[in-house]
């Protein structure tokens, strides 16, 4: 996936809503820039299938050697896949955090979040102004 | 509103090189260039290049320096041989500590004797005030703050003598450790010591601030076949906690004296009085106290700062600092912990955000360099 097709949280998070049989469903990860940012990560913890999330709340955290930092979702629903690999292949996070660095997939029960994400544009700007 | 972050002489070189420039202390500083893992082993495997400048320089001039400082310092100041550096401890006078310092004994160019204190820079002001509220006229002694007037590197790793050593016209090799030596630095005058705060050989520089970017480069230019890597103050940290160095602030306050620090080594109280002597006399006699340990995790969350320290379920400690250590690529972390529970090998846990991660007590440090 390009940057420019997904969506972004202010918390660095992004998101991809795809249909699949009539639901709407998101695949979630963090941003290239948040990556560059936390640099040197040394562990990741990610919640099991069929776990609640709901957007602006925390459902995972990263660690690096200088600090964690939580994961927060950007959209409400239900996990229904967990990208199990990740934490123990973290570079994955570097070399490709928009496709093969992907976090969780969620099933959405409610769409209204997605209104208050960013798109790429408007999350660059945000970038810029964080240095 | 930001308050103006002090910079050093090397600043423009930091932001040239693609430093990430962060407030430490009121100074605006370099936390990594690359990654911290990878400055990290670059110390330990070749050679690191920090910029220190942001630490506290203070000259003493006059015959009184020697006797003035010996009663602020916990170390014997007094007959401390020309050339020799110590590490010692400011304390209030109820043992607390104030800052850990450096004490050097040196010689200018004319052969006049100095002492030099180099201190924290989150103590800088506190330690300066400590002092001029201390020195009289009668005690004789020239006191000036020389941090902005100069600039220090470190130089630090298996290959730091021979990535420096076409810089000066001393015989690094021949110096023994925590000593130094008024050295032209590329053709610059300066203080070479065999000093340093990561675990590995090495050597710490002081230059005039106008000469510190071109010492700099000189050493780049002179030590890329050793593989000289800028490292930032994140680097530091890492190597510093490896290698069990107390930071001020974390392991150090002055809530804690030197026994509970470990720091028993650093207090001379035989036959001499300091500011807290009479206070660390008795303390050196109480038990109970909470004192320092290392602790290594099996887990891979890391424990940080604050974080309870755990036995049987019961707060017996806290972290002061940790990290993920890149060299034994496991959770490292320091800790105050009761002393029935401060024995090597006792198993504790770590409370990280609400959940109990198993850590147990090692011997410190956490690395030590092979030493040929």
């Amino acid at each position: 996936m390009n940057p420019d097709e997904l969506l972004f949280a202010e918390t660095h998070e992004w998101a991809k809503v795809v249909d699949e049989d009539g639901a709407k469903v998101a695949t979630v990860g963090i941003s290239a820039f948040a990556v560059e940012q936390l640099t040197d990560l040394v562990y990741m913890e990610l919640p099991s299938v069929g776990t609640a999330v709901e957007a602006g709340r925390e459902f995972g955290e990263v660690e690096s050697v200088k600090a964690v930092s939580p994961l927060y979702s950007p959209v409400t629903g239900e996990i229904i896949a967990v990208n199990t690999s990740l934490p123990d292949s973290l570079e994955t996070l570097n070399a490709d955090p928009y496709n093969a660095g992907w976090i969780i997939k969620v099933k959405l029960t409610n769409e209204s979040s997605l209104a208050k994400l960013l798109d790429y544009a408007a999350y660059q700007k945000q970038c810029a102004e964080e240095g | 509103m930001d308050v103006a972050l002090a910079r050093t002489p090397l600043y423009d070189w930091h932001v040239a090189r693609n430093a990430r420039m962060v407030d430490f202390a009121g100074w605006s500083m370099p936390v990594q260039y690359s990654s911290i893992v990878e400055e990290h082993k670059a110390t330990r495997s070749a050679v690191g290049v920090f910029d220190i400048s942001h630490m506290g320089r203070l000259r003493f001039d006059g015959e009184g320096a020697a006797k003035f400082l010996d009663r602020l310092l916990t170390r014997r100041v007094v007959g401390l041989g020309r050339g020799l550096i110590r590490y010692s401890l400011v304390t209030n006078e109820a043992g607390g500590i104030l800052d850990d310092v450096l004490v050097y004994h040196q010689a200018d160019v004319r052969n006049k004797p100095f002492h030099l204190l180099v201190v924290n820079a989150s103590n800088r002001a506190k330690i300066v005030a400590w002092i001029e509220r201390h020195l009289t006229d009668a005690d004789g002694v020239t006191f000036r703050d020389q941090t902005v007037a100069t600039a220090m590197i470190a130089v630090q790793g298996p290959q730091a003598l021979n990535a420096l050593q076409p810089l000066v016209d001393v015989r690094l090799g021949d110096m023994q450790y925590y000593t130094g030596q008024a050295s032209q630095i590329a053709g610059h005058a300066g203080i070479v010591s065999r000093t340093g705060y990561t675990g590995e050989d090495g050597c710490e520089l002081i230059v005039a601030a106008e000469s510190a970017a071109a010492v700099v480069e000189r050493l780049f230019a002179e030590g890329e076949a050793f593989g000289v890597r800028p490292a930032g103050l994140g680097a530091r940290d890492t190597l510093r906690l490896e290698a069990a160095m107390p930071l001020y602030g974390h392991e150090l306050s002055e809530a804690i004296d030197p026994f509970q620090a470990g720091l028993g080594f650093a207090v001379h109280l035989t036959d001499r009085d300091f500011i807290g002597s009479a206070a660390l006399r008795e303390l050196q006699e109480r038990p109970n106290r909470v004192q320092r340990v290392g602790l290594e995790l099996s887990s891979k969350r890391v424990p940080r700062e604050h974080y309870p320290v755990l036995a049987n379920g019961h707060a017996v400690g806290e972290i002061t600092s940790g990290t993920f250590s890149p060299t034994l690529e496991r959770p490292i972390a320091m800790a105050y912990v009761q002393p029935n529970a401060a024995d090597v090998g006792v198993e504790l846990a770590v409370d990280i955000r609400g959940r109990a991660e198993a850590a147990r007590v090692v011997p410190l440090p956490f690395y030590k360099r092979l030493r040929i």
